[in-house]
């Protein structure tokens, strides 16, 4: 086999491929898609050559499929990501994920007076612009671009 | 959520704000009635803001209205450590309407979230103060008997002057053109030039209060630089006499020019421009209980 062309990951029988993560985001992805809890199997590949990004991160998840809403929490880190679902070896859906128009939850208001930094209450920010990404906290209006966004 | 909570006047349209101001324009030919009679109204005050405060409990107290609540939060609930969500939702049970304050930007909105009577937000943090707005929106409404196509100058701390943001997003509507004056560490921050530019309203922006601006404009509207947005005292030494406004300086001013601001002043107002008949600060001040009471009486759906 060309080596070039082997896989540097082994291939799934059935579950989630995603693929393109920019290798910043990689773990913060699977922490977003809540993968530090589950059983399955779940291999994290970092820093894999890509012709796309020059290098990139991926995750394969067995047997396990996602919602829409759930992978598209990864999104606003992610927004190059293209996710596989692979049933019996074979890629039977293959699509970008999709930044919602509003995010819940998974992003921490920067603003230190807000008061989603004060109560045991979730966050709530708009998408204000998507190229480039800007969002903007649903309580204090503050706006921050989607790279300086930080995660809970 | 009550759909006639006031949390943001970039939440009410166009048609809501004259209506508002007609309402207000009602209240100022009739302070006194009974419009709230047998009405409970929480005044929550998380930060103590008396000016304001009295101002609302004067609003409701003129229509009869009966008032609940705390000026000081070391002597509520909050200080013993209870959220935000449980003390609203406390009150909530026993009044018709919740008038909060709070030290925290967007409690305001979350309070809106968790019950169903209406908010209305007296001011949280650096953010909204939408009442302030609407009396600020009156005041300009009377002096000049419009609203659209005036030319309004913003001066001193526009960079955490929560009023001239408000006051900008208000104006949208209206055709304004601003001039922004403030030294470079107060200046207009870039989110409210962008998004003057995304609504085609004009400004210019200067360091310099002079003659020119002055005597172009129809409103100057003066804010204090507050000793409480600095983290650095010596900053604030530096920049609070910057933009202090003398009578001589209004001599070649419009005759329909009429200078707002918010209050309290402390020197950025010369004492000698009291006299002049352009200062309408203290009647602006006046505005805001009619302006208060259309703000109840809509939040009410009376």
């Amino acid at each position: 086999m060309n080596p070039e062309k082997q896989l540097a990951v082994a291939a799934l029988q059935n579950g989630t491929v995603i693929d393109h993560i920019p290798c910043e985001a990689v773990y913060r992805s699977a922490r977003i898609l809540g993968l530090e809890d589950t059983t399955h199997a779940v291999t994290i590949g970092c820093n894999l050559t890509s012709r796309k990004l020059g290098r990139k991160g991926i995750i394969k998840v067995a047997d396990m499929e996602f919602d829409a809403d759930t992978l598209n929490r990864i999104a606003l880190i992610a927004p190059t990501a293209v996710v596989n679902i692979i049933r019996d070896y074979e890629v039977v859906e293959k699509r970008p994920v999709e930044l919602p128009d509003r995010i819940m939850g998974i992003v921490r208001c920067n603003n230190p007076k807000c008061i989603s930094n004060h109560q045991p209450m979730a966050t709530k920010f708009d998408v204000i612009s998507r190229e480039p990404v800007v969002i903007r906290c649903h309580y204090c209006n503050h706006s921050v671009s989607g790279a300086d966004a930080k995660t809970i | 959520m009550n759909p006639n909570s006031f949390v943001s006047i970039a939440d009410i349209t166009e048609d809501e704000i004259r209506h508002l101001l007609e309402r207000a324009r009602y209240f100022e030919e009739h302070p006194n009635s009974k419009i709230l009679d047998g009405k409970v109204v929480a005044t929550l005050f998380f930060e103590p803001s008396t000016r304001t405060r009295l101002s609302f409990e004067t609003a409701v107290n003129r229509l009869c209205g009966r008032i609940i609540g705390f000026s000081d939060p070391g002597s509520s609930s909050t200080s013993k450590g209870e959220t935000l969500k449980d003390t609203i939702k406390m009150v909530s049970n026993y009044a018709d309407l919740i008038v909060m304050r709070h030290y925290l930007e967007g409690a305001a909105r979350y309070a809106t979230e968790v019950t169903d009577i209406p908010i209305i937000n007296a001011g949280d943090g650096a953010n909204q103060h939408p009442s302030q707005t609407m009396l600020d929106l009156y005041s300009i409404y009377k002096t000049q008997g419009r609203l659209d196509n005036l030319v309004i100058t913003l001066v001193g701390d526009l960079k955490y002057g929560r009023t001239v943001h408000s006051m900008l997003q208000a104006m949208k509507y209206f055709k304004p053109r601003f001039n922004f004056v403030a030294s470079h560490e107060l200046a207009m921050p870039q989110e409210y030039k962008d998004f003057c530019r995304a609504e085609g309203i004009p400004f210019t922006e200067t360091t310099d209060f002079s003659a020119d601006v002055i005597n172009q404009s129809d409103i100057i509207y003066m804010t204090r630089v507050q000793r409480e947005r600095f983290t650095d005292p010596v900053e604030y030494e530096r920049v609070k006499d910057l933009y202090t406004l003398h009578n001589a300086m209004l001599a070649g001013s419009k005759p329909n020019l009429r200078i707002l601001h918010p209050l309290p002043r402390v020197n950025e107002i010369d004492v000698d421009v009291d006299d002049n008949p352009k200062a309408y600060y203290f009647e602006q001040a006046r505005n805001g209980l009619f302006a208060r009471q259309a703000i109840i009486t809509r939040a009410l759906g009376l």
